[in-house]
């Protein structure tokens, strides 16, 4: 024991180590209230962990080649030892990935975690959202299935739709006029090294700015405010190791038993994680009949379509797709209400948010369904399509959600907030 | 490119429109039949491979189905005498694609792209048609490339079409039936199609009854696991107030 509390001293007088341990761990005071809510920032670390581990073991045999992907991929799901487990692992963690990160999100939009003195914490966050549909963009590419070739096509051909230079920068992108073997390559090396790269900077930096910051909380109050005159520790806060080290684990259990049901059972989850059709390897002659995205990316590919051309141009909707993820980065400036939490705000703001999560499930169905779903409208509005006319109003509710933002949140009837934390 | 980018955003309005639904039968495989899966394997070996091939399944992967290396060897193999190849063939592929118009897919993982509903269907619905080259056409697939190689097992299918009054209006039906029949009967040829589709969807994922058996125990163990994980969480979460 003493020996190793000597080592310890040796290293410490070294590296910050018994330094690093309080200030993250030991002695970073959390609020005492967090909820079911506040599992999910844990488990984006365990997937992203997950995702590296995998990651690393499927690139040893992934063959970043046109002509070998597609074969690659099946030989890891046939003759590499519990390869199938690994890359399954892989491709729901992706789905995983998001669903955590749309809840850590909506958590942050409830309990107005992204408030001052928040901001950077915020827009770390959100870049590291960025990051992760990079990743994910990138990712798909590479089983080099038919879902993977042609959802690459669409997407990069996004950025042809810019004016003047489009065109060109999305042959810069691609590296071909096509999508190809040397698209594939870059896209191989974006997936697996240059995006983890900023992304672990991101994961760093946000933690950084959470702990210099501290915890927000359901009641959305500060408990730096409150402090033991003594000790100078929050009333409210308890050290985040061992209270929620322990109390994530149990968190961590019931995600996994989420995780393995996917999977074991239904690893492609009727084909909204990994689709039907990147079964049938790439091919460049042959335009799929309905092409998707995976389902995360599918509200804002509602939005895309949604958007009418303007001079046969499909610009607007790429703006406007666009802008319907930037504009969560305003969030900060856009909120002028009284109070953080939802538990105190009026009902502007309860309202607001529930057409918001309303309108952000619609459209991310309506994005995995071609437009014809449910047929078109009589001549009195002309045999518009039925899904493409609620596609724009629910767009048009997103949008509105932000813009009218610091209208409602300002002349919303709010409740005072406790003094200290509730239960 | 932004013409092809307006396309491919529109593509799939054009041609759903145009298409009719077919209702695909129910293939109602059984995936732990092994000897079902063994049957589908000869048909497999018999009628599709060497047109079609399966380059990522290995003939000594059908051990997994209970048959010995010497086995597969002395039944199942025409092409390779080593037991360890894929599922290749020897077929050349220019002549494959003047002789059908398309390369005849790769069949490996066909059962997840397709899936077995459809691919059931589409093995019982070829018919007979002199406007195609094959003379051949097919219910799930019009149009297809490939002739009904299984005619002989299954007879000849012709296409009738009867007008039929329904609610005051005229209703075009358009059903299969048997014109010659083959050497099955009809529940025989219907079992040894559903025999070859668990094949091909043993085929898209070996490892799936595996799979599943792995997962239960995964699933039992971390319901064991949260036992004392959410009994430690309770004891130190004591002291909170």
């Amino acid at each position: 024991m003493n020996q190793l509390k000597a080592l310890l001293g040796w290293v410490d007088d070294r590296f910050p180590l018994t330094a690093n341990w309080k200030a993250h761990l030991s002695e970073y005071y959390a609020p005492k209230n967090f909820n079911f809510w506040y599992f999910f920032g844990a488990l984006s670390m365990l997937v992203l962990v997950m995702q590296i581990v995998t990651g690393i073991l499927l690139t040893m045999h992934y063959k970043p080649d046109a002509s070998q992907a597609f074969a690659s991929v099946e030989y890891i799901m046939r003759d590499v030892p519990s390869g199938w487990l690994i890359r399954y692992m892989h491709s729901t963690g992706a789905s995983m990935f998001f669903i955590v990160i749309y809840l850590h999100m909506f958590r942050a939009l409830m309990y107005g975690s992204y408030r001052k003195p928040r901001e950077l914490l915020w827009l770390f966050g959100m870049l590291i959202y960025l990051c992760l549909m990079a990743e994910a963009f990138f990712g798909y590419l590479l089983p080099w299935g038919q879902m993977s070739y042609w959802g690459a096509q669409v997407i990069v051909n996004l950025f042809g739709a810019i004016p003047f230079v489009g065109p060109d920068i999305s042959l810069w992108i691609r590296g071909d006029y096509v999508v190809s073997d040397a698209t594939l390559n870059r896209f191989f090396a974006f997936h697996v090294i240059a995006v983890p790269l900023v992304l672990l900077g991101l994961v760093a930096a946000h933690l950084l700015a959470l702990h210099e910051v501290g915890s927000n909380n359901p009641d959305g109050i500060e408990i730096k405010k409150k402090k033991d005159p003594k000790t100078g520790i929050p009333l409210d806060g308890i050290p985040f190791f061992p209270y929620y080290v322990i109390k994530d684990i149990v968190g961590v259990v019931v995600f996994l038993m989420v995780f393995s049901a996917i999977v074991f059972f239904a690893p492609e989850m009727g084909g909204y994680f990994l689709e039907h059709n990147n079964f049938v390897p790439a091919d460049p002659l042959k335009t799929p009949l309905h092409i998707a995205p995976v389902w995360y990316f599918t509200p804002f590919y509602s939005i895309l379509r949604a958007v009418p051309p303007l001079f046969n141009s499909q610009f607007p909707g790429v703006v406007a797709m666009g802008l319907s993820v930037m504009i969560l980065f305003l969030m900060p400036w856009l909120d002028r209400g009284a109070v953080k939490s939802i538990r105190y705000r009026g009902p502007l703001f309860k309202g607001a948010l529930a057409l918001f999560v309303v309108a952000f499930l619609v459209l991310g169905y309506l994005g995995t369904e071609p437009t014809n779903l449910w047929g078109q409208f009589g001549s009195w509005l002309g045999g518009a399509e039925r899904a493409t006319v609620v596609a724009r109003i629910f767009t048009i509710i997103y949008f509105l959600f932000f813009l009218l933002m610091p209208w409602y949140t300002k002349i919303d009837k709010t409740r005072p907030e406790p003094e200290r934390v509730t239960s | 490119m932004r013409n092809l980018l307006f396309a491919l955003l529109f593509a799939p309005l054009v041609v759903l429109a145009s298409g009719e639904e077919l209702q695909l039968d129910n293939a109602n495989i059984d995936p732990h039949d092994a000897i079902s899966i063994q049957r589908g394997a000869r048909t497999f070996v018999n009628y599709c491979l060497n047109c079609h091939a399966a380059n990522v399944m290995r003939y000594n992967r059908l051990t997994d189905l209970g048959l010995t290396e010497q086995q597969i060897k002395e039944n199942l193999m025409f092409v390779t005498d080593k037991v360890g190849d894929p599922m290749t063939i020897s077929a050349n592929r220019k002549d494959q694609k003047q002789w059908f118009g398309v390369e005849p897919p790769d069949l490996s993982v066909v059962a997840r792209s397709r899936g077995t509903d459809w691919l059931y269907t589409y093995l019982r619905t070829f018919y007979r048609d002199e406007t195609r080259v094959t003379g051949w056409n097919n219910l799930a697939f019009p149009n297809v490339g490939m002739p009904h190689v299984l005619w002989q097992l299954q007879g000849i299918q012709i296409m009738k079409t009867e007008s039929v009054e329904h609610e005051g209006r005229k209703v075009e039906h358009r059903k299969l039936v048997l014109d010659k029949s083959g050497s099955l009967s009809a529940i025989e040829y219907d079992n040894l199609t559903r025999d070859l589709v668990n094949f091909l969807s043993y085929m898209g994922e070996p490892e799936k009854t595996k799979r599943s058996q792995i997962g239960v125990l995964v699933l039992f163990f971390l319901l064991l696991f949260l036992v004392p994980a959410w009994l430690l969480k309770k004891e130190y979460w004591k002291d909170v107030h």
